[in-house]
């Protein structure tokens, strides 16, 4: 059943039932700042410049699908009125637009503003406010604390919770591997190393060989790997950003190390990471997925991926369609619109938490299939499967089940 | 009877120039007392902010305009006093009004330290010596021995007290608390370079080896002068960790340096209330390039700044400066 | 041991990058007596028209020597146009502008080219002829390259008449201006061949870090670093700082409590630690202040 007739479905079903119903007509248009009969303001933060600026097609996107949302009627017959801003990845500057958002343009909510340090910046504001800081871009586990933080929100699956899978495969494919660690020195790298060590639990301290880290500063990682090949180990767990994981793949295809290579997600591009590595060097690499790379032919016949061409084609003409992130702001801006659905007239800040921790079984399109979102007034993460993939030299091959790691 | 500044004579409209400093000052005032409740609360907290980074401009200011040395790397004073406030705050609840003459302190020695080898530097060697300080800092505030005081990565939340007075929210009651920090920190510059030490400085300055001859202890003055800059810039920092009320290593990188040097050549180097005019140029430049094109608002507000290079070769101050003197006539009487 | 030698090599392999940085920090500095804070950028910028001319179907080494003189003819268009007005503003006003072009090129190319990473191709084969894994076939080419451009550097500037006008331009433009050398068409000069080997600089080190619009935003801190502990008024001098920087920050990562997290904070305490025994750098001439 489509996302769409389950909505039908759950309204007819909604209607029938008269005591439902008159709730609803009570619940009748209530509206929270930035809401009116013809429209919905939203606020929107992420890096236009500065170091992490690569993140700005994602802002494209979101901002390309909700016209698409638009064009075809709006939400419940409301336009939705993205206001998107640059906070260059800085803190101080995040807070500076997170208060203009909604002191001086008074959005309803604010969405995937993105970044950890960024986010930290607005967190306790934003719960000090009761705002909405909703379905954030990043994986740090701390984002799914309803009780301390009832209006912050993450999305993808958090770092933790993909260290812990990588960590469980080794145990049970893998029990004697050497594993070499490069990360970089931030919370990201951090929270992945921690979920990776917890998993691995007594045996983290015999498996684990070397550690190294560097910083986004770095001209090159290739001291780091030369140094974990060193450490003779037979596996390299790669928690790096997309620049860094290219050159950590081609270099170790260079010194002609062999390990068993486990790649985070935040770099299972093929277009963005793998093709300048080389695909030649790329091959055998192992990592997990969530949503589906639009460069992985394995896609190629999926009607959803034909609907994501077609949205590209029309809203982003000169759009990249080998990058993943347009894919990722595709199916991030549907749980958004998912939940303004589910809030129907009742568009107050309130109601708008309620319904995202009122997601069932909601598939965006271009999730893996059996990657559901589902979220509760006690579970704040919206993702929580994955699926491993390993490379072939053209494609990634998806491997085992979809693996669900509860969070902690 | 004292002598009087000849230029302090000239007349404009026929009212001596001192007098139209006192009348600019009176008016400067009133306004900054009267912005908060004219505006919305966030234009009032950008006010705050554009008001922190004019005194950490002021005492990048001190150390360049009045004493001729480069510092790339004043963001690492402005992190410093900013942590030494989240520190105090979060490790030890003290109250934040107690955590700005502290960070002030810290960041002297902080200053004084560097300067004692950073004396030797000359220039482009100075300027690098500082660049490679405002680069490291993020690193080394989230080593690991450090990160159990610094929050590392995750940085730290603060936590102060609202508003003391009923009738100010709590928008208002910082720009006011920033606005007396700044008076002052803009009276103590102020005295300090009119008096025996600001001529040191600046003799240092113009002429290294000419004031070694005439018994300055450069080496001293030197060291002092990059103490204090750093103790102004660390009371900006402090104030912005308690404004903000979040520090992360990320805050403090070395592009902020770099908008303190833009904010002090913007104002005018060498003139104390230039540092004013600098630091709304920082702040507010960046959000104007923003909402003209956000994907090339970094070349838009690159042409603003050599915009501002060609239109202000000496500042906003020479600026005022120079119009003040084609409008100034000698008196009359 | 081993450990030890590939460390070595390491560094000698981002030495090059260093060096190659190094060497157009030099250039503009004979130029114009002062860093370019925009020599990063202006190198990426030269790398992504040599990458636009690839992917047009251009040759390599036509796209090589395009990228060159179209780097050098941007490089005096720079100073003519942008710097020209402004000659007789103070030091400060000049790095405000630096600082301008930094953000315009990096802006600008990333609006243009999008910020996701390229792969930018060697001309070089990819084996070493012979058997070993301690540094690659592009590295050992780049390390050629850098010192044919050193090479060629030096009899510019002590065999040409040019490079000895520039020389004087920069060291005394009043005297220069006395004995008929064009001061200003120097000062070009010295733009046009800053970007020019800047650019080499940019073709060399893109296939090792990628290329994208902040790919020089940290070398180029190491590239002043290495031109300063050589002393920037010698080529020579810019190109072992290079590749002693590149070495000693490598190596430090050996060291225990050290490690790669601080190896950056390590690399610029001894960089300090040079300029306070040698102020001007390990092989620059001392420049004496009189009254």
């Amino acid at each position: 059943m489509s996302t769409y007739s389950k909505y039908l479905a759950l309204a007819a079903a909604a209607a029938l039932g008269g005591m439902v119903a008159s709730q609803a007509i009570a619940a009748d248009k209530m509206y929270g700042p930035g809401v009116t009969d013809t429209s919905i303001k939203i606020g929107h933060i992420n890096p236009y410049s500065g170091p992490a600026s690569a993140y700005g097609t994602i802002g494209k996107a979101i901002a390309a699908y909700f016209k698409k949302v638009n064009d075809e009627g709006g939400v419940n017959g409301r336009m939705i009125d993205l206001v998107s801003v640059d906070d260059g990845y800085s803190p101080p500057k995040t807070k500076e637009q997170a208060r203009k958002l909604i002191e001086s343009d008074g959005v309803l909510l604010i969405f995937q503003s993105l970044g950890t340090p960024t986010n930290s910046a607005i967190h306790t504001y934003m719960n000090k406010k009761e705002v909405p800081q909703l379905f954030v871009a990043t994986g740090a586990a701390k984002w799914g604390d309803p009780q301390n933080f009832p209006w912050t929100m993450g999305w993808q699956p958090n770092y933790q919770t993909e260290g812990a899978i990588y960590a469980n495969w080794l145990l049970k494919n893998h029990p004697d591997s050497k594993v070499a660690i490069l990360f970089q020195n931030d919370d990201y790298g951090k929270d992945y190393l921690h979920g990776f060590e917890a998993a691995l639990g007594d045996k983290a301290k015999t498996m684990i060989v070397a550690k190294e880290s560097y910083e986004v500063t770095d001209p090159t990682i290739d001291s780091q790997v030369v140094a974990l090949k060193a450490s003779g180990a037979d596996t390299f767990f790669n928690v790096t950003t997309p620049k860094f994981a290219a050159q950590a793949i081609k270099k170790v295809a260079e010194i002609g190390w062999k390990p068993i290579h486990l790649l985070n997600n935040v770099s299972a591009s093929v277009s963005a990471v793998l093709k300048p590595a080389g695909l030649e060097n790329s091959v055998g690499v192992i990592t997990t997925q969530y949503h589906m790379d639009p460069t992985d032919p394995t896609w190629k016949d999926n009607a959803e991926m034909k609907e994501w061409n077609a949205w590209m084609d029309k809203y982003q003409p000169d759009g990249d369609k080998a990058s993943s992130f347009n894919a990722y702001g595709y199916a991030v801006a549907q749980t958004m619109e998912q939940v303004l659905k589910q809030a129907g007239d009742n568009l107050t800040r309130e109601n708008v938490m309620k319904e995202a921790a009122n997601l069932r079984q909601f598939h965006a399109k271009l999730l893996l299939p059996g990657v559901e979102i589902t979220t509760s007034p006690t579970d704040f993460f919206p993702i929580e499967s994955m699926q491993m993939v390993r490379f072939n030299g053209t494609t990634w091959e998806l491997f085992g089940d979809v693996v669900k790691a509860e969070s902690s | 009877m004292p002598t009087r500044n000849p230029a302090d004579m000239l007349q404009i409209a026929g009212i001596e120039m001192v007098s139209w400093r006192r009348i600019w000052l009176v008016a400067g005032l009133v306004i900054a007392i009267a912005l908060p409740f004219l505006f919305e609360g966030f234009t009032v907290f950008q006010l705050t902010r554009a008001l922190i980074y004019a005194i950490a401009i002021l005492g990048l200011n001190l150390l360049t305009g009045f004493n001729g040395q480069f510092s790339l790397g004043h963001s690492a004073f402005f992190a410093i006093g900013a942590y030494t406030t989240a520190i105090m705050m979060d490790r030890w609840e003290v109250a934040y009004y107690w955590t700005i003459l502290p960070a002030a302190a810290v960041c002297f020695v902080a200053g004084f330290l560097f300067g004692l080898p950073a004396l030797r530097l000359e220039g482009l060697y100075l300027a690098l010596a500082t660049f490679a300080l405002a680069t490291a800092t993020p690193q080394i505030l989230k080593y690991e021995p450090v990160a159990k005081f610094t929050g590392g990565v995750q940085g730290l939340d603060v936590f102060p007290d609202d508003s003391p007075v009923s009738f100010l929210s709590n928008d208002q009651w910082w720009y006011y608390f920033t606005l007396v920090v700044a008076l002052i920190a803009f009276l103590v510059a102020w005295n300090l370079v009119r008096g025996r030490t600001g001529r040191a400085m600046i003799a240092i300055r113009d002429n290294p080896i000419a004031s070694k001859t005439m018994g300055i202890n450069t080496a001293l003055y030197k060291s002092l002068t990059f103490g204090v800059s750093a103790a102004f810039t660390g009371v900006a920092g402090a104030l912005e960790a308690i404004v903000i009320q979040f520090v992360a290593p990320d805050s403090f990188t070395f592009l902020l340096a770099v908008s303190f040097l833009v904010g002090l050549v913007v104002g005018g180097i060498g003139s104390i209330p230039g540092a004013i005019f600098g630091g709304l140029f920082i702040l507010l430049i960046p959000n104007w390039a923003d909402q003209i094109s956000q994907g090339l608002s970094w070349a838009i507000y690159g042409l603003f700044l050599i915009g501002a290079v060609y239109v202000m070769p000496a500042g906003a101050a020479g600026l005022v400066r120079l119009v003040t003197m084609r409008l100034a006539k000698k008196p009359s009487g | 041991m081993d450990l030890f030698l590939q460390q070595l090599f390491g560094g000698l392999a981002t030495g090059a990058i260093y060096a190659s940085i190094a060497l157009a920090v030099v250039m503009i500095y004979q130029a114009i007596d002062h860093f370019n804070f925009a020599q990063g950028e202006m190198a990426m910028f030269s790398t992504f028209i040599a990458w636009q001319l690839l992917d047009w179907g251009f040759p390599y080494w036509a796209a090589f020597f395009a990228c060159i003189v179209i780097s050098f003819l941007g490089g005096v268009a720079i100073e003519r146009i942008v710097f020209k007005p402004i000659h007789n503003a103070p030091v400060l006003s000049h790095i405000i502008v630096f600082i301008a072009l930094f953000s315009i090129f990096n802006s600008v190319a990333g609006f243009i080219w999008d910020y996701t990473i390229k792969a930018y191709p060697s001309p070089f084969p990819s084996e070493t002829p012979f058997e070993t894994t301690l540094i690659g076939m592009h590295q050992l080419g780049m390390i050629a390259i850098v010192l044919a451009m050193l090479g060629a550097i030096y009899v510019f500037f002590r065999f040409t008449s040019v490079g000895l006008a520039m020389r004087a331009a920069a060291a005394n433009p009043v005297s220069a201006r006395l004995v008929g050398v064009s001061v200003d068409w120097m000062l070009a000069l010295g733009w046009g061949l800053a970007a020019a080997i800047g650019a080499v600089a940019g073709m060399l080190i893109a296939p090792i870090v990628f290329l994208e619009p902040n790919m020089m935003l940290g070398i180029l801190l190491y590239g002043f670093a290495g031109a300063v502990v050589g002393g920037l008024t010698s080529p020579g001098g810019a190109v072992v700082g290079g590749f002693l920087v590149g070495v000693i920050e490598n190596l430090a990562s050996l060291v225990p409590f050290i490690g790669s997290e601080l190896k950056l904070t390590v690399a610029l305490v001894l960089i300090v630690g040079v300029l306070l025994v040698r102020p001007f750098g390990l092989f620059g001439r001392v420049v004496v202040n009189r009254v």
